[in-house]
């Protein structure tokens, strides 16, 4: 009983941690029309800023949250930069910019490695919450716990950001329709900064909170980016619920197929994607068909 | 006689002189590579360049291949039926990658063979037993078709390189025939080769599984020149590998992939003997090729060449002229 409630929790934890990063990639998919290979890299380079600042090598240690923070920033400037310095240039040419972040993600990779060395590194739980809550005869791990409502606070901050504010408009606009966005005024190509950005330090933010499940490994990157690709695919491009709703999807059954089917925990995400693809290629949320 | 035969007979005595002289095994290795890596740039061509579908999930393909091979001879059975069952597994992946990516073209196309890639990396990783996880399965003997020994390193160049000449013909002859012209007619304007009674879908298809036939061919050359198969050979890096060599040489050309594979051998080979961090130089190069020379190397230098000479010779224009402009 406990077994299962506690790979529910897991899933769903997972689950957020997908939510964060794939809200990202599926914006800048909608709005640029690109998958944004480096999503991975930016995930995994949060995290491992994230635990520099932890460690004190900056001179000064830090709670777990302000690295969270200061870590998510950064790679969001890093996003920004990317989008400025690299795809401005390839403007109107897709091919062009899925490789260059195709090829920035393989630099990533290589420089990361060299700058924090090929050994796993732990993140350590943030205090107060290592510890369960009760409730009944079930436990619940409370930084779990606390990621979930990390989440869904960020779920609908994003929500309320798209809906209900000026940006979230044009945002949307762009989405929608990006020459009838510039011809009625609305500056598109700093969109794609704004949204670069914010995916970026979104990826970065779920890579340092997720530190203390997954640990930040060699690797990481491409472990997490086919999984925000599955998520995009199976939920739609361009679309929040979508996201949310294939995070959670996949949450339970990477979880659950990792528990029950490990060695085959990578193919039966396959199935979902399949089944999507065949029968609603547009995603389950997505206006348009991929 | 045609010049054209007269250059292809040249290059074809160059290939099979190779061996004899250079005469050092070390070397000679490499130029077997140059030629496998080739049969997988030709194939990936085969989308990229002439069906206008670029695929980041081929090393999956090639991989899948490899491992059917590795995994029949480490359970006992012989050559010809691995390497038959081998051509047999690639053909299927072929198909169900085929059968799901074409659901779209362009970038989403990309991204789900992108996703099928990883999966199929995924499993390689994570399915240990079948193909024993990153510790990967060793091969203990090369095949010797017709009693020819392919142990030394020119056995295996002669055997690697009459394959490549067959798939180059090959290459050559289905882009040169009706379905190649259907297909790069699907690539330009997919829309009005419906129009025309062109099931655009069944061509793209059957081009996904000429490019898959000789990915696997490429699989299985791989794992019997390396003896050894690990998921390293599936990972995105792979893919992403083979694509630069498609672009570095110039998609859509015959020879582009072919010089592409030579390039990307080469310099992989020289930097890993200096340095540890090819990938690093790898993303550097897809980066400087996409935003310098889209085209590829060498009709990206070219133009690049020209253009340094036309503004080095170009007359200095007065200020009043340069505010003009």
């Amino acid at each position: 009983m406990s077994f299962w409630l506690l790979l529910t929790v897991n899933s769903v934890t997972f689950g957020g941690l997908l939510f964060l990063l794939s809200a990202g990639f599926s914006l800048i998919f909608g709005l640029m029309r690109i998958p944004n290979l480096t999503h991975g890299s930016m995930f995994m380079v949060g995290a491992y800023l994230g635990t520099t600042f932890l460690s004190g090598t900056v001179g000064f240690t830090v709670n777990f949250w302000v690295a969270a923070i200061a870590a998510a920033i950064e790679v969001a400037i890093l996003g920004a930069l990317m989008e400025r310095l690299l795809l401005r240039r390839l403007a109107g040419q897709q091919l062009a910019q899925v490789l260059v972040t195709l090829g920035v993600s393989l630099m990533v990779a290589d420089l990361c490695l060299m700058g924090w060395g090929g050994d796993p590194i732990s993140v350590a739980t943030p205090e107060g919450l290592g510890g369960f809550v009760r409730a009944g005869a079930a436990v619940f791990p409370l930084y779990r716990m606390a990621v979930i409502g990390i989440a869904v606070v960020f779920a609908i901050a994003l929500w309320l950001m798209l809906e209900r504010t000026r940006l979230g408009a044009m945002i949307r606009a762009g989405v929608d329709d990006p020459q009838m966005a510039r011809v009625v005024g609305i500056r598109v190509s700093r969109l794609f900064t704004i949204v670069f950005g914010l995916g970026a330090g979104l990826a970065g933010f779920a890579g340092m909170i997720g530190g203390p499940i997954l640990s930040v490994y060699p690797g990481l990157d491409q472990d997490m980016l086919p999984l925000a690709l599955v998520v995009v695919i199976l939920g739609g491009t361009g679309s929040l619920l979508g996201s949310f709703v294939g995070s959670i999807i996949i949450g339970f059954i990477y979880n659950f197929g990792q528990a029950l089917v490990p060695e085959l925990a990578y193919f039966v995400l396959f199935l979902p994607m399949v089944l999507v693809l065949v029968l609603r290629p547009q995603g389950l949320f997505g206006g348009q068909v991929l | 006689v045609n010049p054209r035969w007269i250059a292809i007979a040249v290059a074809v005595l160059a290939l099979i002189a190779v061996p004899y002289a250079i005469n050092e095994p070390y070397y000679v290795n490499i130029a077997s590579q140059i030629l496998l890596y080739a049969i997988f740039a030709l194939g990936l061509n085969i989308l990229v360049g002439y069906a206008g579908l670029v695929s980041l999930g081929h090393a999956g393909l090639l991989g899948v291949a490899a491992y059917a091979t590795a995994y029949l001879l480490a359970s006992g059975y012989g050559h010809a039926v691995a390497i038959a069952a081998a051509l047999v597994v690639g053909l299927l992946a072929s198909a169900v990658f085929a059968a799901l990516s074409l659901r779209a073209s362009g970038i989403s196309f990309l991204m789900i063979t992108l996703a099928l890639g990883e999966i199929v990396w995924g499993l390689a990783y994570r399915w240990i037993s079948i193909t024993n996880g990153d510790n990967g399965i060793t091969v203990s003997s090369r095949p010797a078709p017709f009693g020819l020994s392919l142990n030394s390193a020119t056995g295996f160049y002669n055997a690697t390189l009459i394959i490549f000449l067959l798939a180059i013909a090959a290459c050559a002859i289905f882009v040169h025939s009706p379905f190649g012209a259907a297909l790069a007619g699907t690539r330009d304007q997919p829309r009005r080769m419906n129009a025309l009674g062109f099931h655009v879908w069944m061509i793209r298809f059957w081009a996904f599984m000429f490019s898959g036939l000789l990915s696997a061919i490429a699989g299985i050359l791989f794992v019997y020149y390396n003896q050894f198969i690990s998921p390293q050979a599936l990972a995105l890096t792979a893919s992403a590998e083979g694509l630069l060599m498609v672009i570095s040489g110039g998609a859509g050309t015959l020879l582009g992939p072919v010089i592409g594979a030579a390039l990307v051998v080469i310099v992989k080979n020289v930097v890993s003997a200096y340095v540890a961090r090819w990938n690093f130089m790898l993303g550097a190069i897809f980066v400087a090729i996409v935003v310098f020379m889209p085209e590829g190397l060498v009709p990206g230098t070219v133009r690049l060449t020209r253009a340094a000479w036309r503004a080095a010779n170009r007359p200095k224009s007065a200020p009043v002229a340069e505010q003009e402009s």
